[in-house]
């Protein structure tokens, strides 16, 4: 029966519906709970008896529900009488509902992973179950997760503008998680951030866009297809999606015009770098480290510091590389793996292979653990020889 | 977030605060240990921390590859000085700190004379995906 209905008709409508309702004074969490019980009920009726306006129809079931909620609870009785006197649901209006959840589900008050569930369950209208399964914990986990969030948000109402840059941290967070179970979270996240991008006109919105689109056309390259984790360099650039790629430059290119430059503009630029090399020595490492210089001046950030150092390796020679790397802090997440191959590609195989077996102990996931080990083990062999 | 485990042994791991055998415990003592874990659990699960948790019996064997065509080798139905496990607590949280606060909540479940075990519990990460940025 669910095959019948358009699934992603619903995902895009539950925002807005719950939009509308948080404007007709409904606090976030009841909203939130009758729009599910609505979407139930489209799912149940559709099939047989087709809506002509899906999103009238829901907003009219879901406002019931909440009413019906509202009656059966007896300490709510103030707030059903003032929920009374509001307008009988007509055509919905046209206002931007779902932009004011992206801010809502990014309230400073939320953790990060709060946020982030959040933002999938109301923004992105997944059920719980397959937020739980995009993150490998049990159903109940992930619902006493949103549950929780949504009690952070009680009462926050839908008209208080957040910080773009926090839901764009938010969105970053959900396309880093990649993918399991039968929800790929780093489409999910591109979904999202084209939504907000056709909402709102911001330089670094348009940046972030670029920067996943420019990531995602070389995904089906980073991994082998026996589960080997494959560096940018040994990558088959045929099967990178140049449709996507062509599609970030182009939104990156429009955004770099306005120019105001921001983090994940800097980023998509880089991305843009290395998507535009045939081959990984054609690669143009001088501009890659101009835009490094830029993501530190812009960040400050470490683990920027450090892959500029990587990227001064590869425009000025290895003794370059590891000059600079000689500057940060060696307990950086894979400070240890940048110098093993900068030792290597400086004609010091003892030291790249002693360093490499080092920083696979220290590796952050199974597929960088072992990328690196194969690493230290080719050089022993070859030191073997 | 990040899951860790938190693991528990029967033997291997240094000496409790409190070293007392279970078995010279009062019921009610074993009881009051069981149900703080009990309580811990359902805590994680009520702040969406919890993944998993079971318990496993002592009785485990040592399996190693007898090379091509050989029964696999063992080490006996005994097990007399190796680690054992006696379970775990899988949690999902946000930071290292975090993880770690929990294993101490946890080792301080009760024991003999009501006073905390005070054991010691290995609080190991788990690898997580890869992430889709590395270069």
């Amino acid at each position: 029966m669910t095959a019948l209905v358009d699934e992603a008709l619903l995902r895009t409508l539950t925002p807005t519906v719950i939009g509308i309702l948080g404007r007709r004074r409904a606090d976030f969490a009841a909203a939130e709970d009758a729009v599910q019980e609505a979407l139930v009920e489209a799912v149940r009726v559709w099939p047989d008896n087709p809506p002509r306006d899906p999103k009238g129809w829901l907003v009219t079931v879901a406002w019931r529900k909440f009413l019906d909620a509202a009656r059966a609870d007896s300490s709510r009785r103030n707030r059903e009488l003032r929920a009374d006197e509001e307008p009988e649901p007509g055509p919905s209006e046209a206002a931007d509902d779902t932009l004011q959840l992206y801010f809502l589900c990014t309230h400073p008050s939320l953790t990060p992973a709060s946020a982030v569930a959040l933002t999938l369950r109301a923004v992105g209208g997944l059920t719980t179950r397959q937020i739980a399964q995009a993150y490998l914990v049990p159903e109940a986990t992930m619902g006493q997760r949103i549950t929780r969030a949504k009690k952070t948000v009680a009462g926050v109402r839908l008209n208080q503008a957040g910080d773009v840059g926090t839901v764009l941290r938010v969105l970053y967070l959900v396309f880093n998680e990649g993918y399991s179970g039968d929800v790929d979270l780093a489409a999910e996240a591109i979904r999202l951030t084209r939504q907000l991008a056709a909402r709102i006109d911001h330089e670094e919105v348009s940046g972030l866009l670029a920067l996943m689109l420019l990531h995602h056309a070389r995904r089906p390259a980073r991994i082998s297809r026996d589960g080997r984790l494959v560096p940018l360099a040994e990558q088959d650039r045929g099967q990178w999606d140049t449709g996507l790629i062509a599609e970030g430059v182009d939104i990156l290119q429009a955004a770099l015009a306005r120019d105001r430059l921001g983090e994940f503009q800097a980023q998509a630029a880089i991305a843009a770098l290395h998507a535009d090399a045939q081959a990984a020595e054609e690669t143009d490492w001088v501009q890659i480290v101009e835009w490094y210089d830029e993501l530190v001046r812009l960040t400050d950030s470490p683990v920027a510091r450090l892959n500029r150092a990587v990227a001064v390796g590869e425009a000025d020679g290895p003794r370059a590389g590891l000059a600079a790397l000689a500057e940060l802090d060696p307990a950086l997440p894979r400070h240890t793996a940048a110098s093993a191959y900068l030792h290597e590609r400086d004609g010091d195989p003892a030291t790249a292979a002693r360093l490499y077996a080092e920083a696979a102990a220290a590796a952050p996931n199974l597929a960088e653990r072992d990328h690196l080990t194969r690493q230290a083990a080719r050089l022993n062999s070859r030191l073997r020889e | 977030m990040a899951k860790y485990l938190l693991l528990k042994h029967y033997r291997g791991a240094p000496a409790a605060g409190n070293d007392v055998p279970m078995d010279q415990w009062t019921p009610e003592e074993v009881t009051a240990h069981v149900q703080y874990q009990r309580d811990f659990a359902a805590k994680l699960q009520s702040t969406g921390e919890f993944v998993d948790s079971q318990a496993l019996s002592q009785e485990g064997t040592w399996v190693s590859s007898g090379g091509e065509g050989r029964p696999p080798v063992t080490d006996g139905p005994f097990a007399e000085t190796k680690d054992l496990i006696a379970g775990w607590v899988i949690i999902d949280v946000e930071s290292h700190e975090r993880a770690v606060e929990l294993a101490g909540e946890l080792s301080a479940a009760p024991g003999a004379g009501g006073k905390p075990v005070q054991e010691w519990l290995e609080v190991r990460p788990f690898y997580g995906e890869c992430p889709a940025i590395t270069e």
